[in-house]
């Protein structure tokens, strides 16, 4: 260290490291010597390249001091010393964002550019195009022409390159150019022809037939340029994939070909794009992974790992294709290239067999420390992917798992370990003591909020279900004192004790003790949230805690802030009534599958919620809809009346209210020469379905769609019978009109369009709701409106498929994941949530037999006697 | 690491950095918006120095981005792109730079950071003339060491040929004649 500062201030102190300790006042203060003349061009470009060297360094150049500093450069072109102009033209590109007026230079580039000293000509159209603007273009358009097509590679590769990024902002302008770049496009040099490409490809790529024509024109030809195969395949890749078409097309052949080609690059990017095409059979992806295989021992580092890499996607979907390349990846284990090894490791980890497992989390553990989280990520990932694979190997992973979570890490990284070992808990109940003490450790020293109310939500979620509850009662409490607001009260630490108290009779004085002390908490929401879990338990009510504590609130937070508003504007006499709140059409407590990371669910729901708050708005706005009350529920996928190719497309959403529905169909008119008026969809129901009336669409022109609706009232007579099908017939009037000018005739004629029938199901009826905790909210509801029923599934032939049939049928909530049949058993017990419409919780208990076929004893409980019989009656 | 088709495109190189002993920046050139302001841009220098000098490995992934590197004596050399990008012409675009460097200050050894200061104009003009706007231009290190022509270091008029001088003069009278 010392060493080199000594070497540095000599260097300095002689003169010849003029880069230590510049002063951007002085530096711009010397730029005066452009002035001078005669122009010394060493000395100026010496001044240049001081000036971007600050400009690289970080140095912010005011506006006013960059302009002046470029007007004094203007002067340097009358010299004509190679390097300094060179170093102009790199001066003008780093100020044109910053100095004001840098066109002024416009003709000193254009005479540079159209000159005839070549080594100015390529640097000067890159310049050039830099300082331009869409109206200045068409000035320099002849010369831009002229330099695609120069004969000199720089000069062309400059002007294709600079026609590229001006293309962002002058698409039309550069759309003139296709046939000059169409004519370089066949040059000689390889780097000429990868920016033709490259530039027609970008020009042409919403034309989806052009496209087409360009690859088959290139790839029959055969290409100069390495770049420009690699370009060609990943076209060739992405038309694959948007034509969806079937592997024997000569796109196909195309990047199957270039697995032969003689550059390293593009094999190795013809079998990227392979592995990545999806739907890849085994048989396809072959050849791809046997050149991979031959490049995992080239001597080159990169090589390596871009094949590995590869290797390592192959083997998340098919780990038997990368099974031969086994010994090979043996080899990297031990690379000096840690992320190297680190592939090959969680590859074979994927591929191997069970018994090497030790060997190899052995191996990876030595150098852990010294991969970056990327890769510390890619492991834990592989490390989830065995624990499904392999149950009885759960004891070392784990251990592997929480030997990493002790070590220093980022967010991802432990999000990452925290998630898998959740996932193990939750898969496993033998592990759920070690796992969740594990967890209890980590928390006590955790710096990321996030993890730290997950794993308190859990432990509260999970905890008092195990055989000694009161170890991690001090777990809790610690949070509750050390931490900061959000994780002590939140869904954090508070909620985790009460919900000790709530199902734990012999600890629930403690809990209050401690509960007492929350209350003199400084923050306030921890205080509230002490305060009312207080009060709850202490009433000492099963019913009350189920509701209140156990189980949260099930209805939209967005809608209740809506209709919280809606009743201070309005104030009533009536208490304000949590039912008429829409309910959050997805369950807001997690319902993780397998592995899929929090935030990757978490992102539908918003979208799921927001809809139906946008289909209430709209149904709100139609005065026939008036009266109906808040919208229940909204079928979560339009369904299709019409076949998709047809004159008419219509797709239908059911919309439930307490005592009606409403269908939406949404219709789109594909002839160009047909206006459609008056547009309704007239309704026939099987059962006592009333249609009350008819809402049109007034206009459907062409490819503009439209939505009429119809209302219906539900059955009075016999309420149970809900589910029902209406056939249904669009009416309309037809006027024909110019598909050219638009222009419709004024006489029209009534026509009919017959479509296909709609279903309503029991479904439609009832919401989806989360129960954490199942038999808490079964008992709250009680047994004054049960029923019970036996019924034979003669048809499915597996406890899973009768499942997923039940809950697919009734469109309830699986809780408490018994949705997920075990192996190996022949009886099940499937529960299920949801709210009926008008607001009764309903709860379904469903036993299942499998003998030779499944038999299944359905107990339901409602708060109302209706809701228990709607079930019985369509499970029959 | 889901599978992804790559969005067809030229834009390969999102960053060019050549780094000091210390991990301090000579030279940075980011051709996109991934790291948009200088602190975000020095930091991330600074993590990949730390992760990549006490190794000689050649390629890493850092931050999401894949990352091909370089040592001589007491410079690093670092190309960055995308996760997603073709590793190996990342390579081929650090391989051009380091060899036209290397051609450029003549070193019969390796380029070490006194020369590349000393030239450091050089080094703008060639990666100029590499990378344009994070497309690659050229990787054929002859090509751009002859087109960055960079005149002679201190050579003496008198050691230039006769035709040279002979050249340059008409030139000279050309541009008189064109002005």
């Amino acid at each position: 260290m010392l060493k080199k500062f000594d070497k540095k201030d000599e260097e300095s102190g002689g003169g010849s490291n003029p880069f230590q300790h510049l002063e951007k006042s002085a530096v711009l203060q010397e730029a005066r010597v452009f002035n001078e003349t005669p122009i010394n061009p060493r000395k100026c470009a010496h001044i240049l390249t001081k000036i971007l060297y600050l400009i690289n360094q970080g140095e912010h150049l005011g506006t006013t001091e960059a302009t002046e500093a470029f007007f004094a450069m203007t002067k340097l072109f009358q010299s004509n010393d190679p390097t300094l102009r060179r170093m102009c033209y790199l001066t003008i590109k780093e100020m044109s964002s910053i100095a004001e007026d840098v066109i002024i230079v416009t003709s000193s580039l254009t005479k540079d550019m159209t000159g005839k000293e070549d080594n100015y000509r390529g640097p000067a159209v890159r310049a050039l195009c830099q300082i331009t603007d869409s109206t200045m273009l068409q000035a320099i358009e002849r010369y831009m022409k002229q330099a695609i097509v120069d004969k000199v590679p720089s000069v062309s590769s400059s002007a294709l390159v600079s026609s590229l990024h001006l293309l962002k902002c002058s698409f039309d302008v550069v759309k003139r150019w296709v046939n000059e770049a169409q004519e370089a496009a066949s040059s000689d040099n390889i780097m000429v022809q990868y920016h033709a490409l490259g530039l027609l490809y970008h020009v042409r790529k919403n034309d989806r037939l052009a496209v087409s024509k360009m690859i088959s024109k290139f790839t029959r030809h055969g290409l100069k340029s390495p770049f420009a195969y690699c370009m060609m395949i990943r076209v060739a890749s992405k038309q694959l994939e948007e034509e969806d078409s079937s592997r024997d097309s000569p796109l196909f052949d195309f990047i199957e070909s270039c697995l032969r080609n003689k550059h390293e690059m593009v094999v190795y990017e013809a079998a990227s794009a392979i592995v990545n095409l999806p739907g890849c059979s085994a048989k396809e992806l072959a050849p791809a992974v046997s050149v991979l295989q031959l490049f995992c021992s080239s001597p080159k580092a990169a090589l390596r790992y871009a094949a590995v890499r590869t290797l390592n996607k192959v083997a998340m979907k098919h780990p038997s294709a990368v099974t031969a390349c086994n010994l090979d990846l043996e080899n990297l284990v031990t690379d000096s290239n840690r992320s190297i090894a680190t592939l090959a490791i969680t590859t074979l980890l994927k591929t191997g067999s069970e018994s090497s497992i030790d060997r190899l989390m052995k191996q990876i553990s030595s150098f852990m420390s010294e991969i970056s989280d990327e890769f510390k990520v890619v492991v834990v990932q592989a490390i989830s992917a065995l624990c499904q694979k392999y149950p009885r190997k759960h004891a070392v992973l784990m251990n592997f798992l929480f030997s990493m979570l002790r070590e220093e890490g980022g967010f991802e990284y432990k999000r990452a370990i925290v998630d898998c070992i959740i996932s193990i808990i939750e898969e496993n109940s033998e592990s759920k003591e070690t796992g969740l003490s594990h967890l209890c450790e980590f928390i006590e020293d955790c710096e990321f909020t996030v993890l730290a109310t997950r794993i308190l939500h859990l432990l509260g979620q999970e905890g008092p279900k195990t055989n000694n509850p009161s170890k991690y009662i001090r777990f809790i409490y610690n949070r509750v004192v050390l931490e900061h607001e959000e994780v002590r009260a939140d869904t954090g630490a508070v909620s985790a004790l009460a919900k000790f108290g709530a199902q734990n009779e012999e600890m629930l004085p403690s809990i209050l003790v401690l509960l007492k002390r929350c209350v003199m908490d400084d923050d306030n929401e921890v205080r509230d949230r002490a305060t009312f879990y207080l009060n709850v338990l202490e009433q000492k009510q099963k019913a009350l805690n189920a509701s209140y504590i156990l189980n949260g609130l099930t209805v939209s937070i967005p809608g209740l802030e809506r209709a919280l508003q809606q009743y201070t504007l309005e104030p009533s006499e009536k208490p304000f009534d949590l039912k008429s709140v829409p309910l959050a059409t997805a369950p807001m407590a997690e319902q993780r599958t397998e592995n899929t990371p929090i935030t990757a669910v978490k992102q539908p729901e918003k979208v799921a919620a927001t809809r139906q708050e946008i289909f209430q708005e709209q149904l709100a706005a139609v005065p026939e809809f008036q009266g109906l009350g808040p919208l229940f529920k909204s079928s979560p996928e339009p369904v299709a009346l019409t076949e998709s190719e047809t004159e008419y497309v219509i797709h239908c959403t059911k919309h439930t209210f307490t005592h009606h529905m409403v269908f939406q169909f949404d219709c789109t008119n594909t002839l160009n020469d047909q206006t459609l008026e008056n547009v309704t969809v007239q309704m026939e129901p099987t059962e006592g379905y009333e249609v009350l009336c008819y809402v049109p669409a007034w206009t459907l022109p062409y490819n503009q769609p439209g939505t009429c609706y119809t209302l219906v009232a539900l059955p009075k007579e016999d309420p149970t019978a809900v589910a029902c099908t209406f056939s249904c017939m669009m009416k309309f009037t037809v006027k024909d009109c110019d598909p050219t000018t638009g222009e419709t005739d004024d006489e029209g004629y009534e026509d009919e369009y017959v479509l296909e029938d709609l279903e309503v199901t029991v479904a439609d009826h009832i919401q989806k709701v989360m129960k954490l905790n199942f038999e808490a909210a079964w008992d709250e509801v009680g047994d004054e409106f049960e029923k019970e029923e036996t019924f034979t599934l003669s048809t499915t032939k597996t406890l899973e498929e009768a499942v997923g049939n039940i809950v697919k049928f009734l469109g309830m909530h699986p809780c408490e994941r018994s949705d997920k049949v075990p192996d190996n058993k022949n009886t099940h017990t499937l529960l299920l949530a949801g709210v009926f419409r008008g607001g009764h919780d309903i709860l379904v208990r469903s036993r299942l037999l499998l003998l030779d076929t499944v038999t299944m004893q359905v107990t339901a409980r409602s708060s109302e006697e209706l809701p228990v019989d709607i079930i019985l009656a369509s499970v029959g | 690491m889901e599978a992804l088709i790559l969005e067809p495109s030229l834009y390969t190189v999102k960053a060019i950095l050549i780094l000091d002993n210390d991990g301090d920046r000579l030279f940075a050139k980011y051709y996109d918006d991934t790291y948009p302001s200088v602190k975000e841009q020095k930091a991330f220098e600074k993590n990949i120095f730390n992760k990549t000098h006490r190794t000689d490995s050649e390629i890493a992934l850092l931050e999401g981005l894949t990352v091909v590197y370089k040592s001589s004596i007491d410079l690093y050399f670092y190309v960055i792109g995308s996760s997603y990008e073709n590793e190996l012409m990342l390579m081929a675009v650090l391989n051009c730079l380091f060899d036209s460097l290397s051609q450029m200050l003549r070193t019969q050894e390796k380029c070490r950071e006194a020369t590349l200061l000393e030239n450091m104009e050089g080094l703008f003009l060639a990666v100029d003339e590499i990378v344009d706007g994070g497309v690659i231009l050229e990787s054929d290190p002859q090509q751009v060491v002859h087109r960055v022509a960079l005149r002679g270091e201190d050579v003496p008029l008198t050691e230039q040929t006769v035709s040279q001088v002979l050249q340059s003069a008409k030139e000279q009278i050309k541009w008189s004649l064109l002005r």
